[in-house]
Order: C-alpha cells, then sequence, then structure tokens
C-alpha cells in the first residue's frame, strides 16, 4: 500500500512537472529561467469602440464599412470639376497633372495597348469608396464628406456607361454593382515557375 | 602626396627654435589668411574647443559638400597635421565629400532608386535604399504613433512604441524589391543606366517584433485568414496580408541597420514581409484589421495587379518576387580599358528563400559557368557573387543566371513573354525578373541588349 502510493504520488509529480515544463518551453525556453508565466506576455492597451471606430475607414468589397449618405451625378459633376479634373481631366481621360483615365478601355485588355482604367479593369466599385475617401483628392486627402465622395463615384461610374445617370448610389447598392472586369482577376501567390 | 622625412641634422647643442621653422609657420599663417569665410562658419564650433589644426592646401576643397556630406579643409599632407577630433558634426557621422553617390528620384516625386553601379557588398545604406511613396514622406512624432489591432481577434489592442520595443525582438537581413522594378526594360532593353533598369531593388538588416507575437497578444479568432495593413501617409495605403504569412515571417519592424527606421523607410514603424513585393512592405504602420478575407484595396486591383494579354486575365496577391540576378561590373556606365582581366560581379536574390548557384555566360548562353557566392548566403536576402574573366578584346555577350533553393531558374525575358505576353504598358511588365544581358563590344563599351540566343 506504502509503496503504491508512493508510486503514486511520483508519478503524479513527474506527470506535473513534465507538463509545466513542457508549457513553459513551448515558445518561450530561454525566458523560463528568469520565471516568465506562459502565454501572453500581456503588453499593449486595450482597444475601445470609440477609438476603433475613429480609425477603421476601410471598406470591402461586399460594402462591410460604407457610411450612411447618398450620392448623385449632378453633384458629383460639380465636385470633380472642382476637385479632380486637374489631374483626371474634363473627359476624365487624364489631366495635366499625375493621374490616369478614369474610364474608356473596354476591350483593350488583351492589345498590345491595353488601358486600364475603372471602367475596363477595377472588379468592385467599393474600391472607389475606399480609395476615394483616403487617398483623394491628391493635394488634399481625406477632405470629402461621405455624401461628396458617394457622388463622385455616381459621376465616374455614369460617364463610364456602368450605371444610368439617374441612379443614387448608397451604402445598400453600391457594393452590387456589377463592374465589366469583374471575373478579370485570379488569385496567385506565386510568379510562374520556370526551371 | 607622402611624407617626406627629414635627414638627420646636426648634433643638438641648444633647443631649437620650432616657432619660427618654415613649414609650420607658413601653414598656421595660410589657415588664417586663406580660409573661406564659409568655412570658419562652419567650424566655429569646433575652433572654440581649440582643437583644428589645418595646413596649407593647394587643392581647393569642394565648393560644395555632396549631400550626407561635409565640408573638410583638405591638407596636402594629412601626416603633418592632427586631424580633426570627433565631434564636429554633431556627433552623428557623415560620409566622406570626396563620395557622391546619390538615390537619383522621379520627376513625379514618387520614388528615388538605389545607384546600385557603386553598390559593395550585400547591404545598401539606409540613405541610399530605394524609396516609393503613394503620397509623400510622412513625418511622424513616434511619441504620438500607436498600432492597432482590431477586427477577427479577441483582445483589440493598441500598441505603442515603447510598447512593442519592450516585447522580444528579432533581426534579419532581407531585400525589398518593387514589383515594378525592371518593368521599363521588359518590352525593349532601354537603359543604359543600372539605377534605371534595376534600382528599386535595396537590402537591410531589419529588427522588429515578430508580427505573431502581437498577434498572440490581441488573438486571432476562428475563421482570421486576412489581414488589412494600413499605412499613416497621406495616401492611406493599404494592402490585404494572408495570416499564414503574418504568422510565418513577418516582422513589424522599428529598425534598419542598426538604427531607427529612416523616414523614407517607414518611421517609426513599417511592416516587413520578406520576399514579398515591396508595396506589401506597408511603410508608416498604424493599423491592421483582421478579416476572413482579402479587402480589395486600390493597390492589390486597380494597381500591382499583372495583366497577361494573351488571356486578358490579371494575377492578384502575385507576392512572392521570383529569383534574378543582375551582374553590376561590368555594365554599361563603364567602359573596359583594353583585353585583360575583370571580376564580374554582381547580386542575386529570391523571395522563395536562399540563392542555391548563379551561373555567369560570356559567350551569350553556349557555355555556363559556376559562379563564387560570398557567404553568408541568406534566405531572402541578396547575396553577392563573382566570376573571374579574361576579355580576350572580342565581342562578349554576358549574362547571370540564378536558381534558388527551390529549384527555380531565373528565366530569359523570351520565356517571360511567351507566357505573359508582350507589352509596353499596362502593368505587363511587373515582375520582370528576367536574365538580363549586357554585350561587351570590341572597343570596351558596353550596351543593354535583349539576348535570348542560347538563353
Amino acid at each position: 500500500m506504502s509503496t503504491f502510493l508512493a508510486t503514486h504520488k511520483l508519478g503524479i509529480r513527474f506527470g506535473v512537472s513534465a507538463l509545466v515544463l513542457a508549457v513553459l518551453t513551448m515558445d518561450f525556453g530561454p525566458a523560463f529561467a528568469q520565471g516568465f508565466t506562459p502565454g501572453r506576455y500581456g503588453i499593449g492597451t486595450p482597444a475601445n469602440v470609440e477609438l476603433i471606430a475613429s480609425r477603421d475607414v476601410d471598406v470591402r468589397a461586399d460594402g462591410h464599412g460604407l457610411p450612411a449618405g447618398t450620392g448623385k451625378y449632378e453633384a458629383g459633376a460639380i465636385l470633380f470639376s472642382q476637385l479632380c479634373v486637374d489631374c483626371h481631366g474634363e473627359n476624365l481621360l487624364g489631366g495635366r497633372e499625375r493621374g490616369g483615365a478614369l474610364i474608356g478601355g473596354r476591350g483593350t485588355l488583351t492589345s498590345e495597348y491595353p488601358r486600364r482604367t475603372v471602367e475596363s479593369y477595377w472588379p468592385f466599385a467599393t474600391i472607389l469608396f475606399d480609395y476615394i475617401r483616403r487617398a483623394m483628392p491628391y493635394p488634399s486627402p481625406g477632405i470629402l464628406e461621405a455624401n461628396e465622395v458617394y457622388s463622385v463615384i455616381a459621376f465616374i461610374l455614369s460617364e463610364a456607361n456602368i450605371i444610368e445617370k439617374s441612379m443614387v448610389i448608397d451604402a445598400d447598392n453600391l457594393a452590387a454593382i456589377e463592374m465589366p472586369n469583374r471575373d478579370g482577376f485570379r488569385s496567385d501567390w506565386q510568379p510562374e515557375m520556370f526551371r | 602626396m607622402t611624407r617626406k622625412f627629414k635627414p638627420y641634422g646636426p648634433e643638438i647643442t641648444a633647443v631649437p627654435d620650432l616657432k619660427n621653422r618654415g613649414q609650420h609657420s607658413k601653414a598656421l599663417s595660410q589657415r588664417a589668411d586663406q580660409a573661406p569665410s564659409r568655412r570658419k562658419l562652419l567650424l566655429g564650433a569646433a575652433a572654440a574647443a581649440g582643437a583644428v589644426a589645418l595646413a596649407a592646401s593647394p587643392k581647393k576643397a569642394r565648393a560644395v559638400a555632396p549631400p550626407g556630406a561635409v565640408e573638410y579643409h583638405v591638407p596636402v599632407d594629412p601626416t603633418l597635421v592632427p586631424g580633426r577630433p570627433p565631434g564636429l558634426n554633431g556627433g552623428y557621422g557623415t560620409r566622406s565629400q570626396f563620395e557622391t553617390e546619390v538615390r537619383e528620384w522621379s520627376g513625379s516625386g514618387t520614388s528615388s532608386r538605389t545607384p546600385l553601379a557603386s553598390s559593395e557588398g550585400t547591404i545598401t545604406p539606409s540613405a541610399l535604399h530605394f524609396e516609393r511613396h503613394h503620397n509623400g514622406i510622412p513625418e511622424i512624432d513616434p511619441e504620438d504613433h500607436t498600432l492597432l489591432v482590431h477586427g477577427m481577434v479577441k483582445r483589440p489592442l493598441t500598441f505603442s512604441m515603447a510598447d512593442l520595443k519592450r516585447l522580444p525582438s528579432i533581426s534579419r537581413v532581407a531585400f525589398i524589391e518593387c514589383s515594378g522594378n525592371s518593368a521599363g526594360e521588359y518590352h525593349a532593353a532601354r537603359g543604359n543606366e543600372l539605377h534605371n533598369m534595376h534600382g528599386l531593388v535595396s537590402s537591410s538588416e531589419w529588427t522588429g517584433v515578430a508580427l505573431s507575437t502581437v498577434l498572440r497578444e490581441a488573438g486571432l479568432e476562428p475563421g482570421a485568414a486576412w489581414i488589412l495593413a494600413e499605412g499613416r501617409d497621406a495616401s492611406m495605403l493599404s494592402r490585404s496580408i494572408p495570416v499564414e504569412k503574418a504568422l510565418d515571417d513577418a516582422i513589424l519592424a522599428y529598425a534598419q541597420n542598426g538604427e531607427a527606421l529612416r523616414p523614407e523607410q517607414g518611421y517609426p514603424l513599417r511592416l516587413l514581409l520578406p520576399g514579398w513585393e515591396g508595396v506589401t512592405n506597408v511603410k508608416w504602420l498604424h493599423r491592421l484589421d483582421v478579416s476572413d478575407a482579402p479587402f480589395q484595396t486600390r493597390e492589390e486591383t486597380s494597381h500591382y495587379t499583372d495583366l497577361n494579354i494573351i488571356t486578358g486575365e490579371a494575377k492578384q496577391f502575385t507576392f512572392v518576387m521570383a529569383a534574378k540576378s543582375l551582374i553590376l561590373f561590368p555594365h554599361p556606365e563603364v567602359k573596359l580599358n583594353g583585353a585583360g582581366f575583370y571580376e564580374i560581379t554582381g547580386l542575386a536574390w529570391s523571395g522563395r528563400g536562399k540563392i542555391k548557384r548563379v551561373e555567369v555566360t560570356t559567350d551569350g548562353g553556349k557555355t555556363w559557368h559556376l559562379a563564387e557566392l560570398q557567404d553568408p548566403v541568406l534566405p531572402k536576402a541578396q547575396t553577392r557573387f563573382r566570376f573571374p574573366w579574361v576579355w580576350d578584346g572580342e565581342r562578349a555577350i554576358l549574362q547571370s543566371r540564378a536558381t534558388d533553393e527551390t529549384g527555380y531558374v531565373q528565366p530569359s525575358i523570351r520565356q517571360l513573354k511567351e507566357v505573359r505576353g508582350d507589352a509596353e504598358r499596362g502593368n505587363v511588365n511587373y515582375h520582370n525578373n528576367a536574365i538580363q544581358t549586357w554585350q561587351v563590344n570590341p572597343g570596351g563599351t558596353i550596351e543593354n541588349v535583349h539576348f535570348s540566343g542560347n538563353a
């Protein structure tokens, strides 16, 4: 009996020690010697909802992240003529400054002179909102309100003959707009293999 | 000029009149009389320290010191006058006023290129690391900078720079290459300067905290697959990064080559994704948003996608920079001075791992020779190769070809065009890692050509 107990206790002690050792040495070998407790380091400050909301500006392809607001062609045309025309041109085909053509180019992607524009190349309309809000206009990014961003998008997509001029853009219908090159992309992490 | 030691003089019988001895007194008077006022201004602080001695020099110092250098007086014989003490440059070292290499920047102001022609070894000086910005270089106070980690995590967290530096650190050497590097050389051989052709690649030792460490603090939720990395520049550049890479070898880097990141390299914090296309190494990083799908940002759809004009389809998320090598000597900006010995040398790198071998041909691919690889050969880092060559003075076709540890062999330009099609622009020319050809002419001049004869 006593022998059994002794063996049993020894077994438990051994088992526990082995377990503790195994856990502690998983990722944290050197730290073990200094009495480090396994798990997280406990560094970093919890981020509250307000902080996250103030920084979380991204809009995804499914429309997640789009704010409330509406946009119309006429308002977009006015904004475009004031803020966008220098770089993108009156006819949206490129302007005096940097900034490429926004429309045209359909059917050129298999030609020797492919023209990549919002109209011919961009797969999702949501990219317009995400990008314009974060990065445009180039000299003063971040100045546009949600309604204004939606309006500029309405203007561009109408000029690209993707939507009707009468369409009012908002968070509910932007992601559903079918872009001409929607299926033109294939995810492939690796370049072609040569041996 | 080397020092001319004076012969033994007569036996010394009295204290010599050193004060009035020719050369030194002349030097001192010239310092007072001839030093330009601008130099006096520059060295004012040092003069106050009473530690400057300048000898006469018929050679004029440079009127304007090159960027990164300070103009100092150049003595005829530096062995005759004490050199300057440390600290004249304020305690932060400067390069020699005789070194003039700079990054050449684009007219559009969005990029600058590493001067590869003068590169030595495998590390790019931080001040010469190539740049690509999407709306300029932001000026950021690190005290005011935090990284937010949120989305599909158990504990949304912010990290100050001090927080990140408390976490266990790691260092590694890695190259960064823009996926648009060498794009101008795809359609035709056009460039005649190395930096213009291929200067959007550089190498550094980077230090920071493993991204996996930070993600463990926040705790990934089941289904987390992609992370949006966002910069704090005026373009708020953003790219979707697979969690797989984030947990593999991604680093939140705060240091480069032993000191804080340079502002143009993302100070105070950048993402480092070893071996992946430059734009994914998001600079001025301030937010990581974890999700179950890629975010489809502008920089991973409209740009940085690779159009194939044969199929009309574009490849997206082409992260890995494939094996590439480049002969950096000789090159079109130099002329060989007659037949004889030359060391062919260059750099090779692969985003998949280590360089296994580099072969060099001098006859357009009829015969290939193994180049010597300089140790250490590190994964996803640039490797220096060398090949001894005796030029016979006749036309020669020089090429280098890299093979990485996965067996990937650097392709010829013809092989790339067979797969992707050929166009001057339209992103068809991205990820151009084709073999580069230098044609050596009998006179010793060197031309950039496309040559697929036997390649």
